[in-house]
């Protein structure tokens, strides 16, 4: 068991890496939906099966994150007909680069941070600051609305996380509260997305700004 | 209590009826008037009675719960707030009529809420409802001022007063958490001692002082008046701004016996404020923007009565501290009812000629007779003459002053008030006399001023009985003393009160038969003069004819010349600016001068302060272009280095 959850950090670190260095925003989507499903894996592999409601809550959050946010954003896609990200305010190899340097920067932090490690192993607690991480670069770096989007659910993926490994006591109210937060944003902001794209004919944020700040 | 509380209801009610995108915009004023007048007649009774009433409402806040309270000192602000509340609501029902609805509706709508606001800062007494009434004060008053905001100027206006208003507030927060113990800003609890009171104190003098219009912090009023429709002018200049005083006099509850110092700094805060406010006033040529600086005037003469009653309090001298007080929470009731009046009858001018330049007016008198003879009572009764009220509460001042001087107490300010406060009543009798003769009197000096037409029945109701108002204050000196007694013992310490009133009981007696003997006096001669008259032929003539072929309106005395005498005497503090354009030759053609006084404080104070910040300010633009990527690096960047520093 504790083989297969440490394959799965690696993994969900390999797919960080894989948000930050791609263009296309399909595989981003992809990328992100596969990240909540290794992330509702996790928490049911710990020595001891959680209660059976418990799974029941994570089979639910997996089944939003995965499937049904995933989705909207691909529909956002397939309405504003945008494919790429192709002028990002940094680089992909200059991302990928950050990346680790903030890697480290989070193996370094998890190793000071006193948490009770709750038989999770080293890698843990660096992966999940580093998928929050992620998520605040690619809401930093990137210029389209939906590698935004995407950022911020990779974000919530990464807080996610880490209320489950570390919350001792009842961390799924807390859990429930995050998921709906993020729902409601993604519901927006899809919706906001259309609208914007409608109104101007892009998605670009950069330009959405400039534009106000002339007027 | 109950009353009030009806009051508040109605008032919320009439705000929410007039915001609805409905027709029911139009019980907004009936509301306010209804709401107004029940407000004053509570404020009566309790001035009456003297009674204190709390009263805490089931309500969880923040802080604090939400109590309410009347005692004399809320009770007389209470009663100014709901007679000229509920007389400018039926004035201003007729001023708007005809504009806009939609307009009107949401006009009203804020009125309701200023009113409301005002009631509420007054009752409250914990620092959190008082800041948050504050707020909505300031807010609803904003938007009434804007009222007009496609009108050029108009929203520049509106800013400065928003900003002047908002800087005061942050000084009242500051003031707040200063006086708070114990986490709770109920006023019960409210203290401080020492330096710390010093400190309270001049919190108050800035945070109230943006309010009241202390000079140098005045710079909002003549902007933020002339635009406003002119019944929400009475109203912010009648009340709005005292509420500034009600302010500074709540928190000298909670101080304890003022030393000295403070009433010196009051005495020369009055002292500059009523000479610089009555300076400009004469200055200008705008009839509201005259009137607002006359404001300010008498704010500094408030301010000075309460410098006088402070230093009496210190020196534990029971009359000055007595006569003082009193004067100046008389001075508070009068201004509210003439300054009202006044813009009152500013406004019906502008409604019948559009204009309120005074050098396109004149001779409106005999076009507005009505409004053309309240105006004058209210002009009398601003420069203190007898028998009106605003000479009542100048007389105390006066009394406190001399009394101070001879007694020996306090003599040098007791000469600073009584020199600055006749210098102040010298020049705003000629500032009025200007306002009066220029607007009223003399020929017409344009179209607009020749097809002027008296205002409606509703309008100039309220502005007759606003002047006799001031009549029968001023006869009535005697029982205004009594009424605002109560709420005057309050600042006062307990065992100082009881002879002193007698001596000003005493002393106003006399006033008041001094008065019916000079009314006495002015109908004996009045008929007199008829009777003289009688059988004569009386030709009635071109003012400033001058026995001239063929005159002219434009013969007459301007606004600029008529003051230009004293202009030339305060040059260094007014910086008039001249455009003249000379006369050449020896057939001159054709001649101009324009004068301009813009506020000296404005000039050479706010405005390169305002242009260094802004200086600062743009080094700051870098860091802040109003990009959302930008934004959100600045917090993850600040997050990681929190989180680095705490590890580390």
């Amino acid at each position: 068991m504790q083989a297969v959850r440490e394959i799965l950090v690696i993994v969900l670190i390999l797919l960080n890496f894989r948000l930050l260095g791609t263009s296309r925003l399909g595989a981003c989507v992809q990328t992100v939906a596969l990240q909540a499903v290794v992330i509702g894996l996790l928490p049911l592999l710990g020595p001891r099966l959680p209660a059976p409601w418990v799974i029941a809550m994570v089979a639910a959050a997996t089944l939003v994150k995965a499937v049904v946010l995933p989705a909207l954003v691909r529909r956002a896609l397939r309405e504003t007909g945008v494919v790429r990200e192709l002028e990002p305010l940094m680089g992909y190899t200059l991302s990928i680069l950050t990346g680790t340097g903030l890697l480290v920067l989070c193996y370094l932090a998890g190793r000071q941070l006193q948490l009770p490690q709750g038989g999770a192993g080293q890698l843990l607690i660096p992966a999940t600051l580093f998928t929050m991480l992620t998520g605040l670069f690619l809401i930093v770096a990137r210029r389209k609305a939906i590698t935004q989007v995407l950022g911020f659910l990779v974000l919530e993926n990464g807080i996610y996380l880490f209320g489950v490994a570390f919350a001792v006591h009842e961390p799924w109210l807390v859990q429930t509260g995050v998921l709906l937060d993020v729902f409601a944003a993604v519901f927006v902001m899809g919706i906001t997305i259309y609208q914007i794209n409608r109104e101007f004919d892009h998605i670009d944020t950069d330009r959405l700004s400039t534009q106000g700040l002339k007027r | 209590m109950t009353l009030l509380l009806i009051c508040l209801a109605l008032l919320l009610a009439g705000a929410a009826a007039c915001a609805l995108p409905l027709r029911s915009g139009v019980i907004g004023p009936y509301a306010a008037t209804g709401a107004a007048v029940l407000a004053s007649v509570a404020g009566f009774t309790t001035l009456i009675t003297g009674a204190m009433q709390t009263v805490t409402l089931p309500v969880h806040l923040p802080f604090d719960t939400l109590r309410l309270g009347l005692d004399p000192l809320s009770a007389l602000f209470v009663l100014l707030i709901g007679v000229i509340g509920a007389l400018a609501a039926v004035y201003g029902r007729g001023y708007l009529a005809g504009q806009d609805r939609r307009k009107t509706a949401l006009s009203w709508c804020w009125y309701n809420l200023l009113v409301a606001a005002m009631l509420l800062v007054v009752l409250a007494r914990t620092g959190f409802i008082f800041l948050v009434a504050w707020e909505v004060m300031s807010l609803a008053s904003f938007f009434l001022v804007v009222h007009d905001h496609e009108k050029s100027g108009v929203l520049r206006a509106g800013w400065i007063y928003l900003i002047a208003t908002h800087l005061g507030t942050a000084f009242l927060l500051v003031m707040f958490l200063l006086l708070g113990r114990d986490g709770s800003l109920d006023f019960a609890h409210l203290a401080a001692a020492g330096v710390s009171a010093s400190l309270v104190f001049a919190l108050a003098l800035v945070g109230f002082g943006t309010k009241a219009g202390f000079v140098p912090l005045h710079v909002w009023l003549p902007e933020a008046h002339p635009v406003a429709p002119s019944h929400v002018s009475a109203l912010m200049s009648g009340v709005m701004i005292k509420i500034g005083l009600y302010g500074l006099l709540r928190v000298l509850t909670f101080l304890g016996p003022p030393p000295a110092g403070w009433g010196w700094t009051l005495v020369s805060i009055g002292a500059v404020t009523g000479l610089t406010g009555v300076l400009f006033a004469l200055a200008q040529h705008d009839l509201k923007r005259l009137l607002a600086y006359s404001s300010v005037e008498n704010v500094g003469i408030i301010a000075l009565a309460l410098g006088m009653g402070l230093l009496g309090i210190a020196a534990g001298d029971p009359v000055v501290s007595t006569l003082g007080i009193c004067a100046a929470l008389l001075h508070v009731v009068n201004h509210a009812l003439f300054k009202s009046l006044l813009f009152f009858g500013a406004g019906a001018v502008i409604h019948a000629t559009g204009t309120d330049r005074m050098d396109r007016l004149g001779g409106l008198l005999r076009l507005m007779p009505r409004t053309g003879t309240a105006f004058l009572v209210g002009a009398a009764a601003i420069s203190a003459l007898p028998p009106l009220n605003g000479f009542i509460s100048e007389f105390l001042v006066y009394a406190a002053a001399f009394k101070a001087v001879s007694a020996g107490t306090h003599p040098w300010s007791g000469l600073v008030a009584v020199a600055g406060l006749a210098l102040i009543g010298g020049l705003a009798a000629a500032c009025f006399a200007k306002a009066f003769g220029i607007v009223f009197l003399g020929a017409p000096r344009s179209a607009a001023a020749v097809q002027a037409h008296e205002a409606s029945l509703s309008m100039n109701g309220v502005m007759v009985l606003l002047a006799v108002l001031c009549v029968m204050t001023g006869l009535g000196g005697l029982w205004m003393v009594r009424w605002v007694a109560p709420a005057a013992s309050q600042l006062l310490p307990p065992d100082m009160t009881t002879d002193a009133l007698q001596t000003l009981f005493d002393m106003l007696g006399r006033i008041g038969y001094a008065a019916l003997a000079l009314i006495a006096c002015a109908a004996g001669l009045y008929g007199l003069r008829t009777a003289l008259l009688r059988r004569r032929e009386v030709r009635q003539d071109e003012t400033w004819g001058c026995g001239y072929v063929a005159p002219t309106a434009r013969m007459q005395y301007s606004a600029s010349s008529f003051v230009q005498p004293i202009g030339v005497m305060f040059a260094a503090l007014l910086r008039t600016r001249h455009y003249l354009h000379a006369p050449h030759g020896l057939f001159p053609t054709g001649a101009r001068l324009h004068t301009d006084t813009p506020d000296v404080f404005v000039q050479s104070l706010f405005a390169p302060a305002l242009r260094v910040l802004v200086r600062l300010a743009a080094a700051f633009r870098d860091l802040q272009q109003g990009r959302t990527h930008q934004c959100i690096l600045y917090i993850v960047a600040t997050l990681l280095l929190l989180l680095i520093w705490h590890l580390g």
